[in-house]
């Protein structure tokens, strides 16, 4: 019996700390983790740079097993916290599931897409294909050696819509060049396998690569410490990793999560649902990082014509061909 | 003779190893800065202290049980299968291609369909490492882990490129229709009057998983076959001097194994999440081990350990969720407890038997 009211008295305090939590946001980071220097990590800049302004609080988890996505959706509703914000695209099916049964509460998906979206869900995409796209054009004008390479992180469409559109950039300074895209793998390891990505990067040295762009999460690490160490160009993805080998990174594939996480804590409990929200050049969602590590490596050329383009296609006028469009890439085969 | 009564050896050396694990997690959580009782408090009522909480622990529970009797089966014919792994995944697609492209009229029939498509898909992953240990004597061990290898990679292939729906991000099958949702506990219950968290996972899988538990037992203890299966891993040599084929019951060992894994598909993939994405097993085939070794092989011993895995992993989720303890400690604190129950057994196991020993002496 005493037992009984200890658990019972312990469940009055959780719902108790649960009510004292209201309306603060929450963010559920994805099975990456939090700290993985790119992808889920952007997310938490995003929301930390909101919680310094602001003063706030907000609540998270990392999560650990494929159950714990609705649970957290579920529990984070149930406290009260407004909006729920996740991210990675594994997350929009339970979203979809979930969302329905707590009207009030507002849920950001990052990454996700949908076919009919709930009135109080909002997904936010990225395109990541021009940013790439502008990457490949500074890989293509600093290579000598006339081939480039790609090391994606898991075998899936999203990755392999990055290395479509760098391809592509690549293609469209010089036709001849060759792009040489593997893959790390085919499991969620391949995330966080900074060894093996290593090693990608040498076979790929060894085919004459010079500058090699990783988007592979954690083990993109590996790709440009290998880089770096055989005095080739890398290139970074997500946050802005120019820092890490100064000198030695020829830019960042910038896919700023962490703005679309910052904009909706700001706009909290109010936030506009049920669409889709995507973030291109013009919003500057996407773009090519350049600061002080590698201001010497980008010259005023390679800068003016990316520019170029970056213009060209906000205006439309060039257009880069997303590999979802018919899950094929016109100029790289994988 | 047994140095040690039954009961001490059934219950007082998991209970001591619990406790050392219990404690050695208390001065982790203490080290962080955390407050160790109120963490106990927490996992307890976020696991048990809630039909919500149980659902969630029964639903872990259940896939460890199939994963846990898998290892159990294949470790009484001296095998050591640990490619429950790809086992599972493989279980999974074919729980998917039947829930999929088969228009059930009501999910009783598509269940016992799930539960024989994700049998053979499993037993069939164990069929080929099963045979090249039988007949060519390359190590199980090795083959069965690079199987779970192959598993993800042909699971990745047919998520990206078979059965992903066009425009879908995601690498995983659409939903499954209606039709073969499992009953959930709660729809199970309501009807006996019993309220049930209706947001819990747990699932008819339970009852299946229970069912495997007996079936097995009534297997290896109670039938012709299972004195074969024993006798050949207690002793090979002696088996096939008996005249027990060591192809075959190699063969039939690993491919109940096998099924076993398969079978745990039903619950995780059609039970819970009714879609199959890629990282849907998540580790629960190399847990099995532990709760294999924990429940020492036994049908019984192999439900509770499940069982207790299922609060670790729960509890957990609710530590995760309401502290500050980063999810890591987390996995430092299950892992004691497989280190603890598992792997340092005799450290427990030996001062006790030695107790026993000497009071049986001044007894007599």
């Amino acid at each position: 019996m005493t037992l009984m009211q200890k658990f019972l008295g312990a469940a009055a305090s959780l719902a108790m700390m649960a009510g004292a939590a209201a309306a603060e946001p929450a963010l559920i980071f994805d099975l990456g983790g939090k700290f993985d220097k790119s992808f889920n990590e952007a997310a938490f800049t995003g929301a930390k740079r909101w919680a310094d302004e602001t003063g706030g609080k907000f609540l998270e988890i990392e999560l650990q097993s494929e159950a714990q996505r609705e649970q957290a959706l579920r529990r984070f509703a149930e406290s009260g916290a407004n909006p729920v914000i996740t991210t990675g695209f594994a997350f929009a099916d339970p979203v979809n599931n979930v969302a329905g049964d707590y009207p009030d509460t507002k849920f950001v998906n990052i990454d996700g897409w949908l076919p009919e979206v709930p009135a109080n869900v909002q997904l936010i995409g990225f395109q990541e294909h021009q940013g790439s796209y502008l990457v490949g054009m500074m890989a293509a004008m600093a290579s000598k050696s006339g081939t480039v390479g790609f090391i994606g992180g898991m075998d899936i469409p999203l990755i392999r819509h990055f290395g479509c559109g760098f391809a592509q950039g690549v293609k469209a300074v010089n036709p001849d060049a060759t792009v040489i895209a593997n893959m790390t793998g085919t499991t969620p390891t391949a995330w966080n396998d900074p060894v093996k990505g290593s090693e990608l990067t040498k076979a790929q040295i060894a085919q004459g690569a010079d500058v090699v762009y990783a988007a592979a999460g954690g083990t993109g690490v590996g790709v440009l410490q290998t880089a770096a160490d055989e005095g080739i160009l890398s290139i970074g993805v997500d946050s802005n990793q120019n820092y890490l080998h100064s000198g030695k990174v020829l830019t960042s594939m910038l896919k700023r999560v962490d703005v679309a996480v910052y904009d909706s804590m700001k706009a909290g409990a109010g936030m506009e649902t049920g669409g889709f929200t995507i973030l291109g050049l013009a919003e500057e969602g996407v773009g090519y990082a350049l600061d002080e590590h590698n201001a010497p490596l980008v010259s005023d050329e390679m800068k003016s014509k990316v520019d170029a383009a970056r213009e060209a296609i906000i205006s439309g006028d060039i257009e880069v061909v997303a590999y979802y469009a018919n899950d094929s890439c016109p100029v790289l085969d994988f | 003779m047994d140095v040690m009564p039954k009961w001490a050896e059934v219950i007082l050396v998991p209970l001591i190893s619990l406790i050392l694990a219990a404690i050695l997690s208390a001065l982790v959580i203490l080290a962080i800065g955390e407050d160790p009782v109120a963490a106990v408090n927490l996992m307890v009522t976020g696991a048990l202290g809630s039909t919500y909480g149980w659902g969630y622990t029964l639903y872990y529970a259940t896939n460890f049980m199939f994963t846990g009797l898998a290892v159990a089966v294949a470790f009484h014919a001296g095998l050591f299968n640990i490619g429950g792994e790809g086992q599972a995944m493989l279980g999974g697609l074919g729980v998917a291609l039947i829930c999929l492209f088969i228009p059930w009229p009501h999910w009783s029939i598509a269940l016992i369909a799930a539960v024989m498509a994700s049998a053979v898909f499993g037993a069939a992953w164990a069929a080929l490492p099963a045979y090249l240990q039988a007949k060519r004597g390359s190590h199980i061990v090795i083959t069965t882990i690079m199987f779970n290898f192959i598993a993800a990679a042909v699971l990745n292939y047919m998520l990206v490129n078979v059965l992903r729906p066009p425009r879908s991000m995601d690498p995983s099958t659409a939903r499954f229709p209606e039709a073969v949702h499992l009953p959930s506990l709660h729809d199970m219950l309501t009807p006996l009057g019993i309220s049930f968290s209706k947001s819990a996972p747990a699932n008819i899988s339970l009852v299946i998983a229970i069912v495997a538990c007996v079936l097995v037992w009534l297997l290896i203890w109670r039938t012709p076959l299972g004195l074969e299966i024993r006798s050949f891993g207690k002793s090979g040599r002696a088996a096939r001097y008996a005249g027990i084929g060591s192809v075959r019951i190699t063969m039939i060992a690993m491919l109940i194994s096998g099924a076993l894994a398969g079978a745990m598909a039903i619950n995780n993939v059609m039970g819970e999440a009714e879609r199959l994405v890629l990282n849907a097993v998540e580790g629960a085939g190399f847990i099995g081990i532990a709760v294999a070794l924990m429940g020492r092989s036994h049908p019984f011993g192999v439900f509770l350990a499940a069982i207790l895995f299922g609060f670790l992993y729960q509890g957990g989720a609710e530590l995760a969720l309401w502290t500050d303890i980063p999810r890591e400690l987390i996995v430092v604190i299950q892992a004691l407890v497989i280190l603890f129950t598992g792997a340092l057994d005799n450290m427990v196991r030996m001062p006790l038997e030695r107790l026993f020993l000497a009071a049986r002496k001044t007894g007599a």
